[in-house]
């Protein structure tokens, strides 16, 4: 008798905290009952698929990341040659993590090798004939640029993401190179500012410019771009700013890395113009740069592209202005961008799903529905079946569902739409294991044993069958949780909570109210199964 | 109440009807996959697909038309959803380039073919542009999760029943996956990724179905030692039958239900799940049985075998026992 209060208690005890997190926080929403909010702030949230929202996935070149890797160190080699005065034809990339010199000449061999040995902690290095080494950076080294690059890419897109103030965005790594990042932003109804600010690279270079011209062709010699040079395109079609091309050192005199800040602001002519302070560090390196550069100019690259190239007129230590032919709005695109810290590689889209609110709504009214229309056939034919014990079915089954709610709204997770299938599904597992109980207490009766003894042998028989299934759906849950994207993972999540809530409510809670009845009966002889 | 009472059908009487009808059905489903082929989602195949609401509705023509000026002939256009909304999927097999912004490119020129045709008003609810490298990635992701939860199955009903029962399991879900791929096949239904969640579903579900069975000629195995193998399968099959009916019911309701009044996001999903539980419910009874019964069949049970042997229910000719066992071993080990 004890045995059994403490199995109500526990019963009961169960339906009260799942209902109070699960189902509770619908209700308060639902009727505008501002409840604590410690229980209202954990109320199930809904997936981009039924809130709307924009489901972006992009790729991260980590080529390029490793490239400008390779450009970096290669440049300061040429750097340490020259200063060590060994002569070399030509010092150039072959692929994102190779490179090649060229034309050592034959007494020098000795000085070069002890120049290089200072990438030997990040480069291969292998001779050729003629004077030739090429370097191929270490498998182990690329291997974790690669992965910096796409860890560097998220916490990128996660601050500028935090800074447009989405709420509840979902960031995540994903594929199978890894390279590739998941970002969903609920509720955002503007795709083109939220993907153009994800997605801009945001790399600025300050670099002193050599010559400008009007065609690419005009800043070359012989045909080819200068040793340390580079020849960058301006932006286009800009008003007071003829020479389209611009020859720059290549040697950067501080990039969006040195930056501590950037701001809107206004330019000496009141336009749009963005303000941007450099780390002390920076400073530094400015300062030496522009004393030096007095009287040149100054390119503004920003991914690539000269935005301005403002004349050099005093030595500028930690403060500057990006100034060129901005609207107001891309002034502040800008300098969230280069506050937020520049990419380290470019991104490409490999999928793009925008789902508008109302395709939301009806998704969920569908789904209300469909799910509403199941379990109602569900429990009419419980009920006709198995009349009385059938109302321990449907209350198990019901039960079932609050704590599946429960449990979704404890850990957090997102209702999706196969999420939903996934509730459909679970309610399909409830009855199931309730029709074997009661099917296999039906046999025990017809073989005229008592009624406590068939309860007794029905749940005690079908224990380990419902384990076994249980465990091997539990295992393609796994897997499915494992490989699935995106709404497999969903489905995969709520089937696996409503696979171990169906275990209990179905062997523990359907077996107590069994229990409850017999006891209420005392000598019972029949029972409406 | 009772559906069927102490029934004593000869299921494995019917086995080699079922095996055939199952691979006439999977021979039309694998003929119709490589002739048609399987039409692919948007999230497979690559490309744009965009819903456009209009304010009253065009015909479905005049919306084909009009895209079809600038994107050929190779496009889909259909209805969606409630059709008061008056909605309309279209799809195209291109994507923008893959690089910066330009991937909504695709869906700007359908809105920009749509406004040209002059097919009245509407807004766009929902986009979606999927690159033709993740369709690749999706493939095989779905495959791996599928065959590494069947091998999983595999295992641990190896390891709580026999060998012969693990291998009864997979190939009757292996038949229900090709079944159901056949239907799908010949119904046209575009292959999504809620059409994956359902045929993984009824992996899960089939496998269900058949534990269920297999749990019962378990524990009759330990009850009836003298009978052949066959009947004690039949007796089981016959046992559960009740069980088998009423849960394979209740789930055809909710996914009826699903199917019904689901909305179009979810029609796929469902008719897989509806031809999933039939051929689930179909393959426990006459499939996986099946296989226990050709691996071990006409043997007797373990202890059967050392005593005198016994005439027993089967309906197929008693080999003598002395020549069957060996084989058994041979084979299952």
């Amino acid at each position: 008798m004890s045995n059994l209060r403490w199995k109500l208690i526990t019963v009961a005890t169960v339906f009260v905290v799942f209902f109070a997190v699960g189902v509770y926080p619908l209700i308060a929403a639902r009727f505008g009952i501002t409840g604590p909010t410690w229980l209202t702030s954990r109320a199930l949230k809904l997936g981009l698929d039924l809130k709307g929202g924009v489901h972006l996935v992009l790729r991260v070149q980590t080529d390029k990341a490793l490239l400008t890797e390779t450009e970096s160190d290669l440049e300061r080699l040429r750097q340490l040659l020259t200063d060590r005065s060994i002569q070399v034809t030509s010092i150039a990339s072959t692929g994102p993590s190779s490179f090649k010199v060229e034309g050592i000449q034959a007494g020098q061999e000795g000085a070069f090798r002890d120049a290089a040995a200072e990438l030997d902690s990040v480069f291969n290095r292998s001779p050729g004939a003629n004077g030739t080494y090429t370097f191929a950076m270490k498998p182990n080294i690329d291997v974790q640029l690669r992965s910096e690059a796409v860890v560097q890419a998220r916490q990128t897109i996660e601050r500028r993401v935090n800074e447009l103030g989405v709420t509840e965005p979902q960031i995540a790594q994903q594929g199978t190179n890894g390279d590739q990042i998941l970002v969903q932003l609920p509720g955002v109804t503007d795709i083109a500012k939220a993907k153009e600010i994800m997605g801009s690279t945001g790399f600025l270079e300050l670099k002193i410019v050599e010559r400008m011209g009007s065609t690419r062709e005009e800043l070359l010699v012989n045909g080819q771009v200068a040793e340390g040079m580079e020849v960058v395109p301006g932006t286009s079609g800009a008003p007071g700013e003829p020479p389209a091309y611009y020859l720059l050192r290549k040697a950067a005199a501080v990039t969006g890395r040195d930056l501590r800040n950037a701001r809107p602001s206004i330019d000496q002519n009141n336009r749009p113009a963005v303000s941007f302070t450099l780390n002390p560090e920076g400073g530094r390196k400015f300062g030496a740069v522009t004393s030096a550069n007095i009287g040149r100019q100054l390119a503004i690259v920003l991914d690539g592209r000269v935005q301005s190239a403002p004349r050099i007129d005093g030595r500028i230590t930690t403060d500057g202005q990006i100034f060129g032919s901005f609207t107001p709005e891309e002034v502040q695109n800008l300098s969230l961008i280069l506050r937020t810290g520049a990419l380290p590689a470019d991104l490409t889209y490999l999928e793009e799903r925008t789902i508008g609110p109302t395709l939301g709504q009806d998704s969920i009214r569908s789904g209300m529905i469909a799910s509403g229309a199941g379990l109602l056939s569900i429990i009419i034919f419980m009920l006709i079946y198995y009349k009385l014990s059938g109302v321990n079915a449907v209350i198990a089954l019901l039960f079932n569902l609050v704590i599946l709610l429960g449990l979704m709204a404890y850990v957090g997770a997102v209702m999706t739409l196969p999420g939903i299938a996934g509730f459909v599904l679970t309610m399909g597992i409830g009855v199931d294991s309730n029709v074997l109980i009661f099917e296999r207490i039906k046999e025990e009766l017809e073989q005229q044993r008592g009624v406590r003894a068939s309860i007794n042998a029905g749940f005690a028989r079908v224990f380990w069958t419902l384990f076994d299934t249980h465990i091997a759906a539990l295992i393609s849950v796994a897997f499915l949780f494992q490989f699935g994207t995106g709404p497999i993972r969903g489905f995969a999540v709520t089937l696996f909570f409503g696979l171990m809530s169906n275990l209990f409510t179905s062997i523990f809670v359907s077996k107590t109210f069994f229990e409850m009845e017999l006891a209420a009966r005392g000598q019972a002889t029949s029972l409406s199964i | 109440m009772h559906i069927f009472k102490n029934t004593n059908f000869d299921f494995l009487r019917w086995r080699w009807h079922a095996i055939i009808l199952s691979w006439v059905v999977i021979i039309a489903g694998a003929f119709v996959l490589f002739t048609k082929g399987l039409p692919l989602g948007v999230e497979f195949a690559g490309g744009t697909s965009v819903i456009a609401q209009f304010e009253t509705q065009p015909s479905i023509d005049t919306v084909r038309g009009a895209v079809a000026k600038n994107f050929g002939n190779d496009i889909i256009v259909q209805d969606y959803g409630d059709p008061q909304a008056h909605q309309f999927m279209i799809r195209v097999p291109h994507v923008g380039e893959e690089s910066g912004t330009s991937l909504t490119n695709t869906s700007g020129q359908i809105q920009d073919a749509l406004k040209a045709a002059g097919v009245g008003n509407f807004q766009i609810v929902g986009t979606e542009i999927v690159g033709p490298a993740v369709g690749q990635e999706l493939r095989s992701r779905g495959l791996w999760a599928t065959v590494l939860s069947l091998l999983g199955i595999l295992g641990y009903l190896a390891f709580r029943f026999q060998f012969s029962f693990g291998v009864g399991a997979v190939v009757a879900t292996i038949h229900d996956l090709l079944i159901t791929l056949a239907f799908l096949a010949f119904f046209r239904y575009d292959m999504s990724l809620n059409v994956i969640a359902a045929v993984l579903t009824i992996a899960g579900f089939s496998t269900n179905d058949t534990i269920v069975i297999f749990d019962r000629i378990r524990e009759n195995l330990r009850g009836m030692r003298r009978d052949s193998m066959n009947h004690v399968i039949n007796v089981s099959i016959n046992q559960t039958l009740g069980r088998t009916v009423i849960t394979s019911g209740t789930a055809l309701l909710t996914a009826l239900a699903l199917f019904f009044f689901g909305g179009d996001v979810l029609h796929g999903f469902a008719f897989t799940m509806i031809v999933g539980i039939v051929t689930g419910t179909y393959s426990s009874v006459f499939i996986a049985a099946a296989i226990i019964s050709f691996w071990r069949g006409q043997a007797p049970t373990r202890a059967a075998a050392h005593a005198p042997a016994t005439v027993a229910a089967a309906p197929v000719p008693q080999q003598p026992t002395r020549k069957q066992k060996p084989q058994r071993k041979a084979r299952a080990s």
